[in-house]
Formats: C-alpha cells, sequence, structure tokens
C-alpha cells in the first residue's frame, strides 16, 4: 500500500478502531472536535472582544449579554474561554509533537546505536522520568521566562522521556532481525533503516502515547499559567483566568468556575479519546 | 540487610544527577542575579559586592563544587531576599506540605483500593463501570481545578470550612486538612483503583488463585490474602512512582488553600526570582523523590519474597 | 510397580461419586458451546478411574465442574446431577461447596511452579487448608502440616515448613501441593495430570506418593492425562474422552489388552511402546471444534471401521458385557 493510499485510509481506520474502544471514546473525541472547533472559529464564536476591557462593567455575575460574567478589567469570560481555548491547544499541541519528534529520534537512536550512548540516555532519561512534571516544567519555565514558546519549550521537556522509552524498546527488538542485516548488507544507510523498517512499527503507538500526553501538557499549561508562569496578560489563558478567579473567589465564583470546567472538560476529552484508543489496540484491557 | 543497603547505595548516582540538573538549571539563566537582587538603580561597587558574596565570579566548576560541598554539610546557601538560611526556611514550612501529602496518601490508598478491587471482582458490571468513570475523572482534574471547585462548593457556599486556614490546636488543623487532602487523595485514588483493578485481574487469572478457591477457604481470606496480598506489588510501585507526582500537586493544592508550605515558598521564590531558595527547594525535592524511590524498592523487597529471599537454590 | 489396595475396587462397593448426564458449557462468540456432553461416570470407593483424552477432550472440564471450579461468567452446567455424600453438588450453593472444597473433595493441577500463593510460606498454605474445614489452633494445623510434608517425602519437613513455593523444585511443589490437597483427609482427590509437567523420573516418584496416600487413606482418585502410559501404572479403571464425550469405559487391564473403541485402539497405536517394533502410528485427521460437532458419532471422519449409519447417527454409551464394568460408545462395536 502507497504512502498515499495509505493517508487515504487513515481516517476509516481510527474510525473503526475508535468504535471498538466504546462509545467514551467517541464522547471524547466528539468534545475534543467542539473545542476545535470553538478555538479555529473564535473569531465568528466569541460575542465579544476578549481583551477589551470595560472597567464599567468589571466583575458582573453572569447576564444575558455576558453569558458567563466579566472579570476584574470587565472583560467578557465566555469570549476568554473561547479564544483561551486556543492557547491551550497550541501549546498542548506544539510541545507534544516537539516532545514526539525529539523523543522518538532520541530513543531510536540511542536503541540503534546501543552501548555506553544508551546507557548514559536511559540515565538521564530515568532522572527525567522521576521527577515530577509539573517541578520539572517549573523550573524550566522559570529559569526561561515567561512567554509563549519558552512554556512550550518547557512542557515540552517534561512530556520528552516518555517518548523516548516508547521508541527506544521496539528499535531494540527489531535491530536485531534479520531483514536489518540483510538491509545492511545490500549497502542501505542506517538512516534509511531507521526511517523505513524501524519507524512504522511504532507509529500507533507513538500516537496514541501523543494523545494521553496531551491531556497532561494541557494540565500542566494551566497549572503553568495558574502560577504565573504562562503567557502573559492580557492574552486569554484558561490558567491565566483561574488565577485571576483564585484572587477574586470571595466575590466572583464565576470567574475561577468556568475557566477550570474549560480545562477540566479538555482534558477529559483527550484522556477518553485516548484511553479508547489504547483499549481498541491493546487486547488485554479489551472486555469479553 | 544486604538488600537494604544495595537499595540505597543505587540511590545516591540518582541523587547525584539530580543535584547536578538543577545546579546547571539555575546557572543557565540569562541576565545578571545581582542587578535582579539588588535592582537597576544599585552602584556598581554594591553589584560587585552581591556577585563577590553569591560567588558569581567563580569559574563554573568551583561554584559546582562548593555546591556539592555545601550540599554535604547541610548547607543550602541563603536566601537572595531575606538573607535567612534557605534549608531553615524549608524545614520551618516543610512539615505542613508532609502532612498534607500524607493525609492525601492515605485517603488516596483507602479510597482506590478498595474501588480498585471491587472493579476487578465485579468485572464487567456497572459497578466497573461506574467505577472507571469516576477514575477517569480524578485523571482528569488537575489538582488545582479540583481544589477550586472544592473550595467553590465547601467553603465559600456552603461554608462548611473555612476558606483560609484559621485557628491551631489539634481539632483546627484537621478541619484546614480535610478539602485539600480530599481533592489530592480523590485524584491520587483515581491511579491507584486503575493499577489495582488491572493487578487484580491479571491475578485472579492466575492458577494459584484457582488452587485457593479448590481449597474451599472463607471468599475474605481468599481475596485479601490471596489475590490482595499478590496484586498489591504493581500497586506499591505506581504508589512509589506517584509520590512526585502528589508533591507537585501538593504545592498547587497548597496555594489555592493558602496553607503554609512549599507551594507558598515557591510563589514567592518564583515571583522574587530568589534563585538560591529555588535551588534550595528543588534540591529538598530531588532528596525526597530519591527517598520515596528507595522506600518503594525496600516495601516491594518486604512484601514479595521472591525478591527479598532471592531464587537462590531450588530444592 | 504394585498397588497396594485395602480392597479390590468394582462392582459392589458403593459409589463415592456419581455423575449423570453432565454437560457443561462455555461461552464462546456469544454463544454458549458445550465442552462436556452427556458425561456420565461412576467412581467408586478405593478405586483410581483414568480419564483419558487429547487436549480439548473435556477431561479438565469434567473434573472442574465436579467442583464448580470453572471460570465464573463464561461457563456455567448446562445440565446434569453430580451426586456426592448425598448431596448433588451441581445444584448445590457456593458457600456449601466450599465446605466439600479441600475437605471431602480436594483437586490438584497440573502446573506446579504456578499453582502455590508465592507470597505465602509452604506451611501456612497447608495449615490454612486444614483450618479451613477443622476446629484446631495454629499449632495444631502446624504440626498437622509437618506430618504432611513428611507423608509426602519431603525432607527437614520442619524447616521447610518456613519456606516459600519458588524454593521448592517442580516436583516437591507438586508433593506440597499433595500434602495440601489430602490434609483433611478426603473421600475423593480429583488429579488434573498431576505429573504431565515433570520430569520423567519425578513423575514416578510423584506418582509413588499418590498411590501411597491412596492406599494408606482409602481415597478414591479421578486422575486426568493425555499419557497412556502414566494410566497403566496407576488405574484400576480407565474411561476414554472424545470431543467432550466418554467413548468408552474399561477395566485397566481389559483396556490394553482389548480396546473396544476405534478411538482407544488409535491411541494404543500412537504410542511407543518398547514391546512393539512397528513404527508409531498418528491418528490421521484432527478432533472436531467445539462450534462444529458433527450429528452424527464425533469421531467418524477419522474412523477405520465408519459405516453409513455413523454419520447420521449418534451412538449411546451402552454396556458391552453383562457385568456393567464395560461400556463402548460406538454402533460398529457395540452391534457385536
Amino acid at each position: 500500500m502507497s504512502t498515499l493510499q495509505r493517508l487515504c485510509h487513515a481516517p476509516l481506520a481510527f474510525g473503526r478502531l475508535l468504535s471498538r474502544g466504546g462509545t467514551t471514546g467517541w464522547i471524547g473525541f466528539a468534545l475534543l472536535l467542539a473545542i476545535i472547533f470553538m478555538a479555529v472559529f473564535a473569531r465568528w464564536i466569541a460575542p465579544h472582544d476578549p481583551i477589551e476591557q470595560n472597567i464599567a462593567n468589571r466583575l458582573m455575575p453572569p447576564s444575558s449579554e455576558f453569558l458567563l460574567g466579566t472579570d476584574s478589567y470587565g472583560r467578557d469570560v465566555l469570549s476568554r474561554i473561547i479564544y483561551g481555548a486556543r492557547i491551550s491547544l497550541l501549546v498542548g499541541i506544539s510541545s507534544i509533537v516537539i516532545a514526539m519528534i525529539f523523543g522518538t529520534v532520541v530513543g531510536m537512536l540511542s536503541g540503534y546505536i546501543g552501548g555506553r550512548f544508551d546507557q548514559l540516555v536511559m540515565a538521564v532519561v530515568d532522572v527525567m522520568l522521576s521527577f515530577p512534571s509539573l517541578l520539572l516544567g517549573l523550573m524550566v519555565a522559570a529559569v526561561m521566562g515567561a512567554s509563549i514558546e519558552n512554556l512550550i519549550i518547557a512542557i515540552a521537556v517534561t512530556e520528552f522521556a516518555p517518548f523516548v522509552r516508547l521508541a527506544r524498546a521496539p528499535t531494540l527488538a527489531i535491530k536485531e532481525k534479520e531483514f536489518i542485516e540483510a538491509g545492511r548488507a545490500l549497502g542501505f544507510g542506517h538512516a534509511r533503516l531507521m526511517v523505513v523498517h524501524i519507524l512504522p512499527n511504532m507509529v500507533s503507538d507513538i500516537l496514541i502515547m501523543g494523545s494521553l500526553w496531551m491531556a497532561t501538557a494541557i494540565r500542566t499549561e494551566a497549572s503553568l499559567s495558574f502560577i504565573g508562569l504562562g503567557v502573559r496578560p492580557p492574552t486569554a489563558t484558561w490558567g491565566g483566568m483561574i488565577r485571576e478567579g483564585f484572587e477574586n473567589i470571595l466575590d466572583a465564583w464565576w470567574l475561577a468556575l468556568f475557566p477550570s470546567l474549560a480545562v477540566f472538560a479538555t482534558v477529559l476529552a483527550l484522556n477518553l479519546l485516548g484511553d479508547a484508543l489504547r483499549d481498541a489496540i491493546d487486547p488485554k484491557q479489551r472486555r469479553s | 540487610m544486604q538488600y537494604v543497603i544495595k537499595r540505597i547505595i543505587l540511590g545516591v548516582p540518582t541523587l547525584l544527577a539530580m543535584f547536578t540538573a538543577i545546579f546547571l538549571l539555575v546557572r543557565v539563566i540569562p541576565g545578571d542575579a545581582a542587578t535582579v537582587v539588588l535592582g537597576d538603580q544599585a552602584s556598581t561597587t554594591a553589584l560587585e559586592a552581591l556577585r563577590e558574596k553569591l560567588g558569581l565570579n567563580q569559574p563554573l566548576w568551583r561554584q559546582y563544587a562548593d555546591f556539592l560541598y555545601n550540599l554535604l554539610r547541610g548547607d543550602l546557601g541563603v536566601s537572595l531576599v531575606s538573607g535567612r538560611p534557605v534549608l531553615g526556611e524549608i524545614l520551618r514550612v516543610l512539615p505542613s506540605t508532609l502532612e498534607l501529602a500524607a493525609a492525601s496518601m492515605l485517603l488516596g490508598l483507602a479510597l482506590g483500593l478498595p474501588l480498585g478491587v471491587a472493579a476487578a471482582v465485579y468485572n464487567g458490571t456497572w459497578l466497573d463501570h461506574v467505577g472507571r468513570m469516576v477514575s477517569l475523572l480524578g485523571l482528569s482534574l488537575p489538582a488545582f481545578v479540583g481544589g477550586i471547585l472544592l473550595l467553590l462548593a465547601f467553603a465559600i457556599q456552603l461554608q462548611w470550612f473555612p476558606v483560609i486556614p484559621m485557628g491551631s490546636g489539634w481539632a483546627e488543623n484537621l478541619r484546614n486538612l480535610v478539602l485539600p487532602s480530599c481533592t489530592l487523595g480523590f485524584i491520587m485514588s483515581a491511579y491507584v483503583s486503575r493499577v489495582t483493578r488491572t493487578s487484580m485481574l491479571e491475578v485472579l487469572g492466575q492458577d494459584y488463585v484457582r488452587t485457593a478457591r479448590a481449597k474451599g477457604i472463607a471468599p475474605a481470606r481468599f481475596i485479601l490474602r490471596h489475590c490482595l496480598a499478590n496484586a498489591l506489588l504493581p500497586v506499591i510501585t505506581v504508589t512509589g512512582l506517584y509520590f512526585g507526582t502528589l508533591i507537585g500537586n501538593a504545592v498547587l493544592t497548597e496555594i489555592v488553600f493558602n496553607r503554609p508550605g512549599m507551594g507558598r515558598l515557591i510563589l514567592g521564590a518564583l515571583n522574587t526570582r530568589d534563585y538560591t531558595l529555588l535551588q534550595g527547594l528543588m534540591t529538598v525535592f530531588a532528596a525526597f523523590i530519591v527517598l520515596a524511590n528507595i522506600v518503594t524498592d525496600l516495601l516491594y523487597g518486604i512484601v514479595d519474597p521472591r525478591v527479598r529471599i532471592g531464587t537462590g537454590r531450588q530444592v | 510397580m504394585t498397588q497396594e489396595t485395602i480392597a479390590p475396587p468394582g462392582q459392589g462397593l458403593a459409589p463415592v461419586l456419581d455423575i449423570h448426564n453432565l454437560r457443561t458449557e462455555l461461552l464462546i462468540d456469544g454463544q454458549w458451546r458445550a465442552v462436556v456432553r452427556n458425561v456420565s461416570l461412576t467412581i467408586h470407593r478405593n478405586e483410581t478411574l483414568a480419564l483419558v483424552g487429547e487436549s480439548g477432550s473435556g477431561k479438565s472440564m469434567t473434573a472442574l465442574s465436579v467442583l464448580k471450579l470453572l471460570p465464573t461468567k463464561i461457563s456455567r452446567i448446562g445440565a446434569g446431577q453430580i451426586l456426592f455424600e448425598g448431596k448433588d453438588l451441581a445444584s448445590l450453593s457456593e458457600r456449601d461447596l466450599r465446605r466439600i472444597r479441600g475437605n471431602r473433595i480436594a483437586m490438584i493441577f497440573q502446573e506446579p511452579m504456578t499453582s502455590l500463593n508465592p507470597t505465602m510460606r509452604v506451611g501456612e498454605q497447608i495449615s490454612e487448608a486444614i483450618r479451613a474445614h477443622k476446629n484446631v489452633s495454629r499449632a495444631d494445623a502446624r504440626l498437622q502440616a509437618e506430618q504432611l510434608l513428611q507423608q509426602v517425602g519431603i525432607p527437614s519437613a520442619r524447616l521447610r515448613l518456613e519456606d516459600y513455593p519458588h524454593q521448592f523444585s517442580g516436583g516437591m511443589r507438586q508433593r506440597v501441593m499433595i500434602a495440601m490437597a489430602i490434609a483433611c483427609r478426603p473421600a475423593l482427590l480429583l488429579a488434573d495430570e498431576p505429573t504431565t509437567a515433570l520430569d520423567v523420573t519425578i513423575q514416578a516418584q510423584v506418582l509413588a506418593v499418590l498411590a501411597k496416600l491412596k492406599s494408606t487413606y482409602g481415597m478414591s482418585m479421578v486422575f486426568i492425562t493425555h499419557n497412556l502410559g502414566v494410566v497403566a501404572l496407576i488405574a484400576d479403571r480407565v474411561a476414554v474422552m472424545y470431543a467432550g464425550e466418554i467413548v468408552e469405559i474399561a477395566a485397566v487391564g481389559d483396556l490394553y489388552s482389548e480396546p473396544m473403541h476405534p478411538y482407544t485402539a488409535a491411541l494404543l497405536d500412537a504410542m511407543p511402546r518398547v514391546d512393539r517394533t512397528e513404527d508409531v502410528q498418528p491418528i490421521p485427521g484432527s478432533v472436531p471444534a467445539l462450534t462444529d460437532i458433527p450429528s452424527g458419532c464425533a469421531y467418524a471422519a477419522r474412523c477405520p471401521l465408519k459405516q453409513p449409519c455413523c454419520e447420521k447417527d449418534h451412538p449411546e454409551l451402552l454396556p458391552i458385557d453383562g457385568t456393567n464394568q464395560r461400556f463402548v460408545r460406538c454402533f460398529v462395536r457395540s452391534a457385536k
């Protein structure tokens, strides 16, 4: 099957896979699509400008004009949540993609080269894995300064280690197989062998792990923004909104509640999706 | 005994690696720490004096050696902001964080273990499905979001608990502990119940379980001594690994519930760019995590006789 | 190897276990399929009945059905009665069954390496079996456990009580299992291929232990195996199973000298023997799948004696001679 054919079959395969995982997977998928939709079409969906201040209207409870209330600068909470999805999804997807690419490459190299290099890499990865992702991200973000690029890098660092592990295992297994030796005998370069023969086996596992870790990424992003290490105001981020809500929690419950629910819903959707995909692929988990 | 010593010795290189990583990370900062502390308006002499005092003019390897040497003596440096020894600051708030961590772990296990066992024993029934849903909720809930939701519901709306911890004394202390430890405990129980369920299911399919059934022993003893005792092994490993995440969550939760603890210290250190304090905090965290790993390994050795006694000769 | 028996087994002695028309079903792909079809067996006091057949013939399932040790959600007893000491085990509650398991009827299994709890000392596992059914103190149970270990031939019994299963070799673990099983002096021991996973020399030792215990306690035994060589060593009577049904029952001597059912004959031909010089003959064809049991005789497709009626009608298990000791399920053979 050519690569193009594979690409066209992919959505169908995905759909079939998801169905095997049960209805919860579809709920998660639908929820995720809704959130993505909300982020992409924010401009048309959001009733107000997210950064437009209106001090006269500050800290107003939910009303017909401001469906979810306003914050301490009079900005519409609903619009900020809608735009906030952009940041969360952007950071989540970018950090995971970066972690995925770097992690997979390093993992494959580590497994392929073996020896001292492999031992060193695994030692570093083990240390990274023992450290809680939040604290790791906190350190990196604190040291680098708060901006969206640094946030993405910080979160990518926390997500990097599991992908290294994941890519290394099948590489070790396949490295020993005969067709690799045959390929070497034919003069194929290492790179070609790795990409063409080893990589395709891991793709599905990597993607599933990606979706599960994206949930963690978004959680970490919200946490870091809550602490104040996230994107600077006035940009709307869910974590930052929750922080503001927390500071005003006694007066304005809506300010803390709605962004919290938004984060929760997104992480839940990703977990449902990732779980369903994993259930569908791993026969041990499947209930007979 | 040999096993214990071996485990402790193995922890040292990990600890060293972590300390090195922390050291390097903090040194990598762009900008000048002295300027940050004293401000832009400070005189060059004052800045120089501070840099000299902080040892920032030394070559990197010299700073590293000093860092390690000080660590061994228990000296984590001095706070850039308050001037007080870092270790002292940390030790002052550490009990509060540990208290929260311990209470949360207790709750997490007390809730998660029975749920996981029930889900495995009643596999496939509505109880199992409900359990999985609830555990999924726990996994998806960021610690601070959970804290805020509980705060909104029980402290602000229902007013059953104080928003800011108040009062001293034993009973008040407990009352202040309820909401934050419930948040963390619920989240932890999600992980625990998942792993318990999977592990129990695997144990239930083992041959020795069938042998135990064939002996006609009472169901309670059967579940506890034959199933759970064997299912606990992966649970111990996961709980140990979770300790790091628990600390991370505890830090966030302390901020939400305004508790005195490492959380507040970290926040302060971040805001004032107090790098020595930050470095000291991270070092203490690293030490605790390695300690948790060692304890987990030891516990595993206690529970699993194959590890403790070793396979050796089979007669 | 000689057998010492207190009294010769056979007709005239009260039956210990009486299975009538047992039908056990498994849930496969959403449908209930019978793995044990219409099995009727009687085991008498002091006798060893060997239950022989290939894998998948239903022999293990039959034994598991007696104690209802089948996996709970995907299996059930569809029909039949299992009479033991005046009760029908098939319809007994779980609670009442527990009083019988390990107490009046015990079972030992095939894989000694994985059949003992790895986190529990061996002495405690045996004591547990005793204290579950008898009101004895911990100390007394421990003493009994030590004696049991001695009886099954484990040296340094008192020291070994404190050891964990992984410190025992395979043959020794099997002896521990046996000790555990006979702890309450059961009337019947179900042995599901207890020696299959062991080396040949160890096999002989374990069989010797079983034989000695049987004669000491007057215990009946159902010995499940696919190894006809082992059957000759220990059995009094043999029941041959094929595709979930019993196809022949005979005393051990009769079975070997004059097998009636073509499948039994084929099994004997497929067995390497010292006194034979011809090549071993494997049986052509294969056992029908659970989902594809033929409506006529299950063995017809592979049978050299096949007649047209064999594929259409289903033969019954009928007595051959008047003594009610020999049965065969075959149109051709029972006609003679």
